[in-house]
């Protein structure tokens, strides 16, 4: 009973870190119909930043900001330089430039700066723990928690309660008619990249303090949690992506748990097979999505 | 206020509309009447933006506006209640309304909200509810309101009473009457020709994405070859 309740506590410090990752998918998803398989180079990116910055002697207080800003900074400018030159094409041109933008990125990186891993310093606290009765828990878990809720929570009241998430609910689910509406396409896309950028690099402040390091391909692990996490909440439900990023991390935790150790090497494989039958069963994901298409 | 001139717009390589000319001025209600596959809906998509003519000028105001993007074309008072209505159905009718009031300062805005909640009361009653729970008359209502929310100086309405019972286009077309008498201007498409011609001032009669025939209602009615050949529902 007291491992499950560790493991549970785990996986949400986990799936929390998903849970932002898939919602940033899930945005943009939702206004351009587009599967953004460069959303992990926001955390590579920034990856590196964090190495400069702290081979510079920078703490951590900056960094904080600094990763946040280095995200939305390139989601923009990912925007920018490409998807803005492919706006209107088909999905499936939309989903070739996300490649293509995942490879230029790690490229650049490979051929201009290094293949080898970078390591930097992480926070001294990452690894402390507290306990609460039988319970071990790390404190980083708790304030992965924490920030991860207060951020769905601005997100949930940037959404309801301003015009600019009315605009971009309203794209979500009818982008040509909330162009009809007045809703300017340009200020709604760019909107989204920023929220998906904000989304990104909250994750990847926690992404990286937890790693400590960077390579050219770091964004491939953070882009397929956050796009599984997606798929798994139902593509264009942003509560959807929410659950979907805590599911895939209690999932995570547990089998990694209860697997015995000859094959615990296993778990990512055993998580896709059960993402498969849970798509046989529910192909829509967990969430059943009004308007998973863009028109 | 809106004049069109020689506009045309294809589909690849079929011209779906064919130098179509046409004008509303200011205080007017035309009808755009015609068969399934005339061009009428493609036509007010091209005026709204929604589609980009080949050939030809859209002027409002006497500014031109051709090929303008919609959300541009609402900010010069232009707005367009499409075909099927659709409203956003996840949303409730409150935010339906607000997103159809935000080009318009809050201020304007609260007080559109008032506004259409009177003209439109059945909107009063279910204002904090999805839209998706109105039935078929009351999200026609629903679509009109959040397109008058933007204060448009030219409306237009496509196939406002598609797929209504009988019950629901009267309550349609005592709609456009009753905005007529607040002297909005209209361009309304609509298949149900013999309805239209009873609230228009003048009407246009499309064919094969050309348009074929134009006047007053009295006028149109001389014209047996136009209702008998492409309408087929004078009664």
């Amino acid at each position: 009973m007291i491992e499950l309740a560790q493991n549970i506590i785990d996986g949400f410090g986990r799936g929390s870190i998903y849970a932002l990752l898939a919602l940033g998918v899930a945005v943009i998803f939702g206004v351009m119909h587009l599967l953004n398989f460069a959303h992990g180079e926001l955390i590579t990116v920034s990856g590196y930043v964090t190495f400069w910055a702290i081979s510079a002697g920078w703490s951590w207080y900056i960094m904080v900001p600094l990763i946040i800003f280095t995200a939305v900074a390139t989601s923009l400018l990912i925007e920018f330089v490409a998807f803005s030159r492919v706006r209107g094409a088909g999905d499936f041109t939309l989903l070739l430039t996300s490649f293509g933008v995942h490879f230029v990125v790690s490229a650049i990186f490979l051929l201009y700066v290094s293949a080898s891993v970078k390591t930097f310093n992480r926070p001294g606290w990452v690894t402390n723990t507290y306990s609460v009765g039988s319970l071990n828990v790390e404190v980083f878990d708790t304030v992965v928690i924490g920030v991860t809720a207060l951020a769905l929570l601005g997100t949930t009241l940037l959404l309801q309660r301003t015009m600019f998430g009315l605009a971009l609910r309203a794209a979500a689910a009818d982008f040509d008619t909330a162009r009809l509406m007045g809703v300017r396409s340009n200020l709604v896309i760019r909107g989204a990249f920023a929220l998906s950028g904000f989304l990104a690099g909250i994750a990847g402040v926690f992404w990286l303090m937890r790693a400590g390091s960077t390579t050219p391909t770091a964004g491939i692990d953070p882009m397929l949690k956050g796009v599984l996490a997606a798929l798994i909440g139902g593509l264009g439900s942003l509560r959807g992506a929410v659950l979907g990023g805590f599911t895939l991390g209690l999932a995570e935790v547990l089998l990694r748990s209860r697997l015995p150790d000859s094959v615990a090497g296993l778990t990512e494989g055993v998580v896709f097979v059960l993402i498969a039958v849970l798509f046989i069963f529910r192909p829509q994901g967990l969430l059943t999505v009004a308007h998973a298409e863009r028109v | 206020m809106l004049e069109v001139a020689g506009l045309t717009t294809r589909y690849g390589a079929i011209s779906a509309l064919r130098q179509a000319t046409l004008r509303v001025g200011s205080g007017e209600v035309v009808g755009l009447i015609g068969p399934n596959g005339a061009g009428k809906t493609t036509l007010l998509a091209s005026i709204a933006g929604l589609l980009s003519p080949s050939e030809g000028t859209v002027t409002f105001e006497g500014a031109d506006i051709t090929g303008q993007p919609p959300e541009k074309l609402l900010r010069a008072g232009l707005a367009l209640v499409p075909e099927h209505r659709r409203i956003f159905v996840d949303l409730t009718v409150e935010e339906n309304l607000k997103i159809g009031g935000v080009t318009v300062t809050p201020a304007d805005r609260a007080q559109l909200l008032e506004e259409m909640q009177e003209l439109f009361p059945v909107l009063r009653a279910r204002f904090g509810e999805a839209a998706g729970h109105l039935s078929g008359g009351e999200a026609q209502q629903l679509a009109i309101a959040r397109a008058l929310m933007s204060k448009p100086r030219l409306l237009m309405m496509d196939e406002p009473s598609l797929g209504l019972a009988p019950v629901l286009v009267d309550v349609v077309f005592k709609l456009i009457e009753s905005l007529r008498a607040s002297g909005r201007t209209l361009l309304v498409v609509e298949q149900n020709a013999t309805r239209m011609l009873e609230v228009a001032d003048r009407a246009y009669v499309l064919r094969s994405g050309e348009v074929v025939g134009e006047g007053t209602a009295s006028e149109l009615a001389e014209r047996a070859d136009l209702f008998d050949t492409f309408i087929g529902s004078r009664e």
